[in-house]
């Protein structure tokens, strides 16, 4: 139960900087995800707030105390690695009772809390076990009660899990959300996977090249992407951006293939002529006969709807999602609602309006 | 597989058998029998099973060299648990200390230690004399042990089993609140066991078969290891009593094999189990 602020967070190896800044508030209890492709600095932040790696500069704030240059163990701080860092040689008991071991409480103490555990997690019947006699998803759990026991201020999540298979992952990610909500341990959970980021956490950062881009709910996050980059990373298939430029008077956007399209929320600001890059995403753009002819180049069925992958007459890739089974022809005509669009800036790549 | 590769290789087998086993026979038929026989060349593969109280008596009487077998015995065996316990705990502290921790000139540590490879006992017997005789630990104890305990191979092969110790284990454990030495106790050493028994079995055999560093720096027969000894017993002033060497050299082999065999299943598992 704490709350935890970063304030301009920086990380550099060497010459290498990975971090270039970051600010950051968590409520207390809240559960924050970290979405980004790998090397973006989503581990490294999670590192440095554990305390495995020491920032170079800037404060963490756990509790209203600076944390940054204290030892891991003096945080309060547990944490759930990708390949579980279970110690191979104990038994589930002994791995879970490991921390409050060298915290010196005691044996009836230690027995009670592991107990109590590993009967929330489902892991009564494997307390005797050792991790190589345990299934994968065994293990996750494992893993989470070895930090759950704690009770610890903050709970990091490293990736906890990408070694699962599909079917697992999914019971797991509705497991751990489970947990949180009703434990009310505030945390941080790292993942590159946009579902588990949209589906677990209460809010999400996006980051990019060391550089948190947004932070905000994940509806927010899939309606309002503040740039391209959260734009095309947020949402499955991605979003497809296209350019273009602003026309009448900064009302509407000129896409070229006589398309023109007024803009739904109103003007953006600049002359007419701007470059813009005008996003859309694959579900929100509907078929009409009197629209954009795109040919067809690779059908993706997913069941309940399918996935259309194909050019524009210049060459343009463009995806669109349909529900129910894909539509016969070599070639479909399709028109974008102006009230999906996203509009962003061509150079900067920022969000307008 | 074909019956006569079958053979084949039974054959081959048996032959090997044969090279290693018949000496040891030999050996053993030979302590029953009459040492001027031997001497003669007329020694029978029958060992005469009535003078099996050889074994006792070179055991317990006094060796023409000084002293009785036990207490040779004793000094080898105290020697190679020495040698044994003290090469363990060096090198699993300098392997700890180079895998684990960032300090100044620990790469320098390593490569010195490494080095030291190619200087076998023998190559720096003279410099290691001259710094125990300055020491004054000539015809000790510890200037028997001391100088086999320093090893790079242990070093490094303890090295080796740190290196595949994953890193988030480690960080596990800092999480946890693990210190340093708490970490080394508690992880590293049982992860490590297996390979400590096949590191102890190697080492003791190693320690129990010296003879030239002990010749060397030990001159007190109080010292005198059981190979020492055993050489001691052949020629000199006196006929050589060849069925007395024979049964001493039988007693000699005894410890070492019997900690190879005690312990075959921890050293086959140290030496073959890779990752944890």
């Amino acid at each position: 139960m704490a709350t935890l602020e970063l304030y301009d967070v920086r990380k550099s190896f060497g010459a290498t900087a990975v971090l270039h800044g970051v600010d950051l508030a968590l409520n207390d209890g809240e559960m924050l995800v970290i979405v980004g492709a790998s090397g973006c600095g989503k581990s490294t932040l999670l590192r440095l707030i554990a305390g495995l790696e020491v920032p170079t500069a800037g404060r963490i704030v756990l509790d209203g105390r600076d944390v940054a240059r204290l030892d891991p163990a003096e945080r309060d701080i547990a944490m759930v690695f990708q390949n579980y860092a279970l110690y191979p040689h104990m038994s589930v008991f002994d791995n879970m009772a490991y921390a409050l071991k060298i915290r010196g409480l005691s044996r009836d103490d230690i027995a009670r809390r592991v107990r109590e555990t590993a009967e929330m997690l489902g892991l009564g019947p494997l307390l005797d076990r050792k991790p190589r006699q345990l299934s994968g998803g065994q293990r996750q759990r494992v893993a989470m009660g070895r930090a759950i026991v704690r009770e610890p201020k903050l709970f990091l999540f490293d990736e906890p899990l990408s070694n699962l298979d599909a079917k697992l992952r999914v019971t797991m990610r509705a497991e751990i959300k489970r947990l949180q909500r009703r434990m009310g341990v505030t945390s941080l959970y790292v993942t590159h996977d946009q579902v588990e980021a949209m589906t677990l956490g209460d809010r999400l950062l996006v980051m990019h090249q060391g550089v948190p881009v947004q932070l905000a709910t994940p509806m927010e996050v899939f309606e309002r992407p503040a740039t391209t980059y959260v734009a095309g990373f947020i949402g499955a298939p991605a979003m497809n951006l296209l350019p273009g430029v602003l026309c009448q008077g900064g009302m509407a956007v000129d896409l070229g293939r006589g398309m023109v399209i007024p803009f739904a929320d109103g003007r953006r600001d600049g002359v007419d002529g701007r470059k813009l890059t005008i996003g859309i995403r694959p579900e929100h753009i509907v078929l009409a006969p009197d629209g954009v002819a795109v040919q067809i180049d690779l059908i993706e069925p997913l069941g309940s709807e399918t996935v259309l992958i194909g050019r524009m007459d210049d060459g343009e890739l463009l995806s669109v999602k349909v529900p129910g089974r894909a539509p016969a022809g070599e070639a479909i005509w399709v028109s974008f609602p102006a009230a999906m669009l996203h509009v962003f800036d061509a150079e900067t790549g920022l969000r307008l309006g | 597989m074909k019956p006569h590769t079958d053979w084949l290789a039974h054959s081959i087998l048996c032959t090997g058998v044969a090279l290693f086993v018949l000496p040891l026979w030999l050996l053993l038929a030979g302590a029953t029998q009459d040492g001027g026989a031997i001497a003669r060349g007329e020694l029978s593969f029958v060992p005469d099973l009535r003078n099996l109280g050889i074994f006792w008596s070179v055991l317990t009487d006094r060796a023409p060299g000084g002293a009785p077998v036990w207490r040779m015995m004793l000094v080898s065996a105290a020697l190679a648990l020495a040698i044994a316990f003290g090469k363990i705990v060096i090198s699993l502290l300098s392997a700890y200390a180079v895998s684990f921790f960032r300090f100044p000139f620990r790469m320098l540590c390593f490569w010195t230690i490494f080095i030291t490879l190619m200087l076998p006992v023998e190559v720096r017997i003279v410099p290691t004399y001259a710094v125990m005789a300055n020491f004054g630990l000539i015809n000790s104890f510890t200037g028997l042990a001391m100088p086999l305990i320093a090893s790079a191979t242990a070093t490094l092969l303890f090295r080796q089993v740190f290196l595949v110790i994953p890193d988030e284990l480690v960080e596990a454990a800092r999480m946890d609140g693990a210190g340093p030495l708490r970490f080394l106790r508690d992880i590293l050493l049982p992860l490590s066991a297996a390979n400590m028994a096949a590191l102890f079995v190697i080492v003791f055999v190693y320690g129990w078969n010296q003879y030239l560093w002990p010749l060397l720096v030990a001159t007190d027969p109080k010292l005198d290891t059981i190979v020492i000894g055993i050489v001691k017993m052949i020629g000199g002033d006196t006929v050589t009593d060849w069925n007395r060497v024979m049964a001493a050299a039988v007693l000699a082999l005894l410890p070492p094999v019997l900690v190879v065999v005690l312990m075959q299943k921890w050293f086959v598992k140290g030496l073959t189990e890779g990752d944890k």
